[in-house]
């Protein structure tokens, strides 16, 4: 500050109240810190948990397949469980989606259902199965929460489940359950081993 | 012996005329200490050798030069008669200091640009405001590219981040209106939250020789630099409006400017901007639309001996992302990797959804400088930053798209106290400190867990440079740098991930409480970094010269590398920073060969870059969850090596007729792991005819080629993933660059109206002009989505 005295009072006058404004003003600021712990997000969009129940059409006990992850995208792999489908036999599926990690679980499928315009599931397979929706949106194209399963001969597999996300239902094929033009954003995509006997 | 200053205070007020031989350079000699004009000083264009005297008033005026880079021979019978460098260009205005002292008298060559350069021993390239004005309509990064060695990392058409010499991000510091933007850049879908009209240069340091900005900029140092304000009573303006085929939008900037003889100033600026999709070749880039909305002001005065300067600036955009680019897991990649065009192709629209980004910036800075008579000048400043980025992503319930799913609040506070000494027996000098309070916020609002955590930093950092002139020929220059960081976090983190990287053991003091499957942590990281740097400076003749430069840089890892942890929905993959990252430090060193001529120019510019612990992003495999199998993207640091070429060069080939050259080459390896490096930019080469005359309103044509090679050194990160829909496994390729492309652009000006008062300038666009299909390897849409294709752009200037 020596330097300032040999010049103008004013500037002197300045620079000091400059100086006291941006020194108080940071100083303010670093002391504004708030050490408040944030509170924990819960991922709402999260679903943990798929089970798919196949309710034999002639009576019989109802399987689940089951499955289940947790940490969503964390490094734990998802448990995935499965059953024994008996042969020639038609079940009649429903899909529930989960979101474990709240208490209670929060049932997505709900939401899917609200939006099935703008959502389809596609069954893929490879053990002889053939799936058919059986269920509709508004407009009369499936959404296939409900769907049928017909297993044929004894064999091994695995059973794909994929949700779409805004597919186009009018393409070639999508509502018959061609997934191959549908489009859209994947939000569900498991597989099942199966074996059928 | 009278001790009478010869200070001389030019500003020279260039009448703005093309790129022609009818360029007027006129200006004012004043006596600093009284301002009284100096009269009867002789003013020579060294060069054309046209010679004026000054007139009762100090004014001058030299009609008929052409654009370029002169040397100025000023001399008055009661000061020494010195010559000074001055580039002719457009309505560039020079303001130049002379004092009376021959050592401090050198300093004017420097300072006699408009802007100085911020070191000798190291390149510094520039965008004129001419140049700047021309991608008025786009963005920093797209306008950068016209500098040798600087590329961009795209995410579509809208987003561009600056590459310098393969380094981007982080890496890159930028230096707005003298803050240092603190913006979020970690991201590599985050533009720079700049309004390029409020820039009267921009300017690239390729590296981090430049220690008063920062000590890590182990890339390079953007500037972007207001307009000098002339001393003079005036008022004047200039409005740049500009409409383009391509995303149906046009864009509008203005600014205001109001000077008087006493040194006070205030500029008022502002800009619009509105497009919608954008297209390829072939097909609607469908929400690829943006909005931007800026202002700034700023006021205050400068009195040679002291000044002070307010500023504030607000920058907001709304950016579209590709629909098609939202996806699931690598089925979808895979899907839209097989598919020729995008999965998603709808009508043109205006409307931006979901998938978008939100951003707001607010810059407010108070500065203060003061001379002190053979000492030097001391600069005050403190500034504050708010960034608030709002991402939306398409949710499943589709009302809820309108909550976004990162919602983050970067505030910082920063202040700095730099004194610049004079030059004594070619010796000077520059000493720092800079003190830095930074605070972030994660709306948990949202309901998406957390990209970033909430965190709190503080900075402080010193420095000290010098620089000393052996004789007219050599120069020297030195610095280093001490910044000590201190980051402050809470963060939950996923259990399964904190055990599995040991965490739970090499940090058990962070552990706080656990939840369900997260867990609390209370990180608390101190970080030490030093940097430094030394160079030459060498010149021949008045042509040539030859710059080394060596520059040590320290960077410490910046949020995204130390926290990231899980899906970042916008990238559609896992990312997972590592907690137990120290810093990168970085070893350059660059040399440049410049000869300067009116008929031929070219500086050659190699440079090898040596960094131990480079913080890297790449996949490393693939993890199954819900939603289908994700890539897992991991940060790891490895010892890389850097080096490359950037090449220049002008000729003149006739009278109105110049041609452009350059090139520029970087190879990038990862020394450690003995592979290429991810997400080096290919070999280019850019190359421009330029042809301008003083006659038919200053036409101007320019007709430019780029060529981009392939980047055919990549690392190979495919793996062979089981695909459930076609029940089969499959290679999804996601490393490998695509073709090289070649574009040609399109140019020509033309003055509609010219009066002493006003100039109205045409302006015509047209690039890709083929409209040629390709995609570039730096951009993230590349897997999704062609480039744009051919675009008509019309722009008309106002000078006033």
């Amino acid at each position: 500050m020596k330097f300032i005295k040999k010049e103008n009072d004013n500037f002197q006058k300045i620079a000091k109240t400059g100086l006291l404004v941006l020194t108080s003003a940071f100083f303010a600021a670093c002391s504004s810190d708030d050490d408040s712990i944030p509170e924990i997000i819960n991922e709402e969009e999260l679903i943990t948990t798929m089970k798919v129940s196949l309710v034999p059409e002639n009576g019989g006990e109802t399987l689940v397949l089951n499955f289940q992850d947790l940490d969503g995208d964390g490094s734990n792999e998802p448990i995935i469980d499965s059953e024994i489908l008996a042969a020639n036999t038609i079940y009649s599926g429903t899909i529930l989606l989960l979101n474990e990690t709240t208490d209670p679980a929060e049932n997505s499928t709900l939401e899917v259902a609200e939006e099935g315009e703008a959502h389809q599931f596609f069954y893929s397979n490879n053990a002889g199965m053939i799936t058919n929706y059986t269920d509709e949106d508004s407009n009369g194209n499936p959404i296939g929460i409900n769907f049928s399963l017909e297993t044929s001969a004894a064999t091994s597999g695995s059973l794909t489940i994929i949700l779409r996300h805004e597919p186009n239902k009018s393409a070639e094929g999508v509502t018959d359950g061609n997934i191959e033009n549908a489009g859209g954003e994947t939000d569900i995509l498991v597989t099942f081993p199966i074996t059928v006997e | 012996m009278h001790n009478y200053s010869c200070w001389l205070f030019l500003l020279l007020g260039i009448s703005a005329v093309g790129q022609n031989c009818q360029s007027t350079l006129s200006g004012k000699t004043i006596d600093f200490h009284n301002n009284s004009p100096l009269i009867g000083a002789t003013v020579i264009v060294v060069g054309p050798e046209k010679a004026t005297l000054t007139d009762l008033n100090g004014n001058f005026t030299i009609k008929g030069l052409c654009d370029g880079t002169y040397r100025l021979q000023i001399s008055h019978p009661e000061c020494l008669t010195k010559t000074l460098s001055v580039k002719i260009d457009g309505e560039t205005f020079v303001e130049i200091h002379l004092e009376h002292h021959i050592d401090q008298l050198e300093k004017v060559v420097v300072k006699g640009n408009a802007f100085e350069n911020a070191l000798k021993s190291a390149d510094e390239k520039r965008l004129s405001s001419k140049e700047i004005a021309r991608y008025s309509a786009g963005s920093l990064g797209d306008a950068l590219k016209k500098i040798s060695g600087v590329s961009s990392l795209n995410t579509g058409s809208t987003i561009s981040k600056p590459v310098i010499q393969g380094l981007s991000g982080s890496r890159i510091l930028i230096m707005n209106h003298g803050t240092r933007m603190q913006a979020q850049e970690w991201g590599a879908e985050h533009a720079p939250n700049v309004d390029i009209n409020s820039a009267g240069s921009i300017s690239v340091i390729k590296g981090a020789a430049a220690l008063q900005y920062g000590g890590d900029a182990v890339g390079g140092i953007i500037k972007i630099e207001p307009e000098r304000v002339p001393r003079i009573d005036s008022l004047y303006g200039k409005t740049l409006f500009s409409a383009a085929r391509n995303g149906r939008g046009a864009s509008l900037t203005s600014s205001l400017t109001k000077s008087y003889k006493n040194g006070w100033f205030a500029v008022l600026q502002g800009t619009l901007k509105r497009f919608g999709d954008f297209e390829t070749p072939e097909y609607v880039l469908s929400n690829t639309g943006f909005s931007e909305k800026d202002a700034s002001f700023r006021f205050g005065f400068d009195k040679y001996t002291h000044g002070l300067e307010a500023y504030y600036s607000y920058f907001h955009s709304e950016l579209g992302i590709l629909s098609a680019s939202h996806l699931g897991g690598i089925e979808d990649l895979f899907r839209a990797l097989e598919s020729e065009k995008p999965l998603i192709i709808r009508d043109f629209t205006y409307k931006i959804d979901a998938p978008k980004q939100e951003v707001s910036h607010h810059l407010a800075k108070l500065k203060y400088f003061k001379r002190f008579k053979n000492w030097g000048k001391l600069t005050l400043q403190y500034d504050f930053q708010q960034n608030h980025r709002l991402e939306f992503d398409r949710r499943r319930d589709s009302e809820d798209n309108v909550r976004p799913a990162i919602d983050l609040t970067l505030k910082t506070h920063s202040f700095s106290a730099d004194f610049e000494l004079n030059k004594i027996n070619g010796f000077e000098g520059k000493i720092g400190i800079v003190g830095r309070y930074q605070d972030n916020y994660s709306n948990p609002e949202t309901g998406v867990k957390r990209l970033i955590p909430d965190y709190w930093q503080l900075d402080f950092g010193g420095y000290a440079i010098a620089s000393y002139d052996f004789n007219e020929k050599i120069s020297a220059e030195a610095g280093f740098r001490y910044d000590f960081s201190h980051i402050d976090a809470y963060k939950y983190y996923a259990t399964s991930l904190w055990e599995k990287r040991n965490y739970d053991e090499i940090f058990p003091e962070f552990e706080v409480k656990e939840y369900g499957t997260q867990l609390l942590t209370h990180p608390k990281l101190d970080f030490h970094a030093f940097s430094a740097t030394a160079g030459i400076n060498y010149a021949f003749d008045e042509d040539w010269k030859l710059l080394f430069n060596y520059s040590l840089a320290s960077r410490i890892p910046n949020p995204s590398e130390l926290f990231s942890e899980g899906l970042h929905h916008s990238a559609s993959r896992i990312e997972i920073g590592d907690l137990r990252f120290g810093k990168e430090t970085a070893n350059k060193f660059s040399f440049s060969l410049h000869k300067q001529s009116e008929v031929f120019s070219f500086s050659l510019s190699p440079y090898i870059n040596l960094i131990d612990d480079f913080m890297l992003l790449e996949p490393i495999g693939a993890r199954k969850t819900i939603r289908g199998s994700f890539y897992v993207w991991e940060y790891r640091q490895t010892n890389a090596r850097l080096f490359g070429m950037d090449f220049d060069a002008s000729v003149k080939l006739a009278e109105q007729l110049r041609s452009e050259h350059s090139f520029s080459i970087v190879k990038g390896k990862d020394v450690s792991q003995k592979k290429a490096l991810i997400h080096i930019p290919p070999a280019n080469t850019l190359n421009r005819l330029i042809y301008s005359t003083e006659k038919m309103g200053n036409l101007r044509i320019a007709l430019e080629s780029k060529y981009v090679f392939e980047q055919n050194e990549f690392p190979n990160n495919n793996f062979e993933i089981f695909l459930p829909v076609s029940q089969a496994t499959e290679t999804v390729d996601i490393s490998t660059p695509p073709e090289a492309y070649h574009l040609l652009n399109f140019y020509a000006g033309i003055d509609l109206t010219k009066t002493k008062n006003y100039r109205l300038r045409l302006g015509l666009d047209i690039t890709n002009l083929f409209n040629k299909k390709y995609r570039a390897y730096l951009n993230r849409q590349r897997y999704y989505a062609d480039n744009l294709g051919r675009n008509f752009a019309l722009r008309l200037n106002l000078n006033y």
